[in-house]
């Protein structure tokens, strides 16, 4: 069976797939100031800990943010104070196998894997993720508008951070 | 006859290892300690392994770790509750991989013999091959002492072990005070967060009874709560803010003074602006003294009580920390909650939670890299103590034990001098 290309056909998925690479490399520059610019008003970024929930506000996360939380996260990580943003880890990620969970004129969502290289003091190591990204496409450019990261080890023990997923 | 000085396997006299102002950096470095102090301390004093509430029901179960050694917590028909080794009587596979979980009991996937929820070997698979050499009852998943106080409940394989009540003391009154941050309500467990550092146990057992690295490792977290919550917090130097050592390697530190007893309220303290949204929403069900006696519990009580080896109940959660190696350490922060209490007050412990812990909280993190920098700068000048010194010449007595300053190392001379009895008891 040939693979169907008509996905990458689409102009809002290919915006959307160029939005979450663009995101991918500010991210691993650790331009923070840069990615806030990404988000639309009110959007939620989160990693939960329980693989199977959706309602994130009932359960105990690692990282529930709204817009002030998000914004006060990047101004610990680039102020200076925090020890382990000093100290984290050099990454490259990359995320593909996207699949389309929904699409239309103002909204695509989409899914992918993420798999994240990361070196700190004399080690690698790698952090698999499945990310899925809720696009609004309706306004001047593509905003993510909910990020949720689901790290394979979520439920198990995930390292302390000074770098953002 | 005087029994031989203890050594540890490498010769050297554990006593010296430990003095009152200092401790030899061995104590996070040398593997051979490590493995006695597995055999001296986790496998024979008590050992936090749950919360009740963790297991509420009968067949309701968790599996935790005493020391290196898997266990199983269950709540059996009766409602008592077991700690079981996760090992099974035949050939020693493990009989469940859940975290958590019901069921009935436990069967093993190897060769199916099954278990009740109380260890007993309930079933064998075509029995005839044993002849009748074969006793269930001399084969149950071996069980450890347990015990709980307060909710809180622990596990000992050791049968003799001194009583639960004894081993605790004083801390109990601390325990009890812990427990009145429910504002009338059960406390909870409702999610953790769990995480590794590469560094010794006995540095995370420290970190829980240091105020002193507060506002220096915590400057980027303070600097992101509202001026209300840092102000709660700057106990730097507040007179009132002392540490307590509470014998048996405990302690208490208390960093909110006026949230001691949380049932005690002179009406002076303002309700935090940022909780406004809850009051009002309380407001509509609850009288204003209910709503004030809630609010005032949202961080939790005003201490951290760290009882030795494995668990520290702090402010508003537990910190359970379990050896992995001599250089690495598993850690859980356990969020609680109001069982049966309003929703919106779960909810806002849990965003509390999250703001400071866990792998990418505003806090977690930051402790973190300063146990991973100890256990580094460990490997450096091998003949340097640890200095534990600080408070000294305040520390004074007073009722059950010594106290100091909140920033001042009472509480981890408390520990280590617990930690040298029960390495050199000479067993
Ligand atoms: S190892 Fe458990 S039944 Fe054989
Ligand atoms: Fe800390």
């Amino acid at each position: 069976m040939a693979a169907d290309t008509a996905l990458l056909a689409d102009p809002r998925i290919a915006s959307a797939i160029e939005l979450v690479w663009h995101e991918a490399d500010l991210l691993d520059r650790k331009e923070y100031q840069e990615w806030d610019r990404l988000w639309a008003p009110g959007g939620r970024y989160v990693i939960p800990i329980d693989p199977q929930t959706k309602d994130f506000a009932a359960t105990l996360n690692m990282v529930y943010d709204d817009d002030r939380m998000r914004r006060m996260r990047i101004e610990r990580l680039t102020s200076g104070y925090s020890i382990s943003a000093v100290a984290a880890a050099r990454t490259v990620r990359t995320l593909s196998r996207f699949v389309v969970r929904h699409r239309d004129d103002a909204v695509v969502e989409l899914g992918s894997a993420q798999v994240l290289v990361g070196h700190r003091r004399e080690e690698t190591f790698v952090l698999g993720a499945d990310v899925t990204h809720r696009i609004r496409l309706d306004g001047a450019g593509p905003l993510i508008e909910e990020k949720v990261i689901r790290l394979i080890n979520s439920d198990g023990a995930v390292n302390a951070s000074g770098f953002l997923l | 006859m005087n029994a031989p000085t203890p050594t540890g396997p490498t010769g050297t006299d554990i006593a010296t290892l430990v003095q009152d102002d200092r401790v030899d950096v061995s104590l996070y470095t040398d593997p051979h300690l490590f493995e006695l102090e597995m055999d001296r301390i986790f496998n024979r004093t008590w050992v936090w392994v749950a919360h009740e509430s963790e297991v509420p029901n009968a067949g309701d179960f968790k599996t935790a770790m005493v020391g290196r050694q898997p266990v199983i917590v269950t709540r059996d028909r009766r409602g008592g509750i077991n700690v079981l080794l996760n090992r099974c009587r035949h050939r020693g596979a493990s009989v469940c991989e859940a975290p958590r979980g019901h069921a009935n009991g436990f069967t093993c996937p190897y060769h199916a013999w099954s278990y009740a929820l109380d260890g007993k070997l309930r079933g064998i698979p075509y029995p005839d091959g044993y002849g009748d050499d074969l006793e269930k009852k001399d084969f149950p998943l071996h069980r450890l002492k347990v015990d709980s106080y307060a909710g809180m409940v622990f596990a000992s394989f050791d049968h003799e072990v001194q009583p639960l009540a004894d081993f605790l003391g004083p801390a109990r009154h601390w325990m009890d005070l812990f427990m009145k941050q429910g504002a009338g309500y059960p406390i909870k467990v409702q999610g953790e967060h769990t995480f590794r550092f590469k560094g010794n146990w006995k540095i995370q057992l420290e970190n829980t009874t240091d105020g002193y690295h507060f506002p220096i490792v915590h400057r980027s977290w303070m600097s992101s709560v509202d001026a209300e919550t840092a102000e709660m917090l700057s106990f730097m130097t507040d007179e009132k803010a002392v540490t307590h050592a509470l014998g048996n390697g405990h302690s208490v530190m208390v960093m909110v003074p006026e949230h001691v007893d949380l049932d005690q309220d002179d009406g002076t303290e303002q309700l935090q602006e940022r909780f406004g949204h809850i009051v009002e929403e309380l407001s509509r069900e609850f009288a204003p003294e209910k709503v004030r006696r809630i609010v005032r519990s949202l961080h939790g009580a005003g201490f951290n009580l760290n009882l030795f080896p494995n668990v520290a109940m702090s402010m508003s959660f537990f910190r359970v920390l379990r050896p992995v190696s001599v250089t690495e350490t598993e850690i859980r922060h356990m969020a609680l909650g109001l069982d049966g209490g309003p929703e919106i007050v779960n909810r806002e412990r849990l965003r509390i939670h999250e703001h400071f812990q866990g792998p990418f909280g505003f806090g977690s993190p930051d402790d973190s890299e300063a146990w991973d920098r100890v256990q580094r700068g460990a490997t450096a000048g091998p003949g340097l103590p640890i200095m534990v010194n600080r408070g000294l010449p305040r520390e004074r007595h007073e009722g059950d034990g010594r106290v100091s300053h909140a920033t001042d190392e009472t509480g981890m001379r408390e520990a280590y001098a617990m930690w040298k009895a029960m390495m050199t008891d000479g067993r």
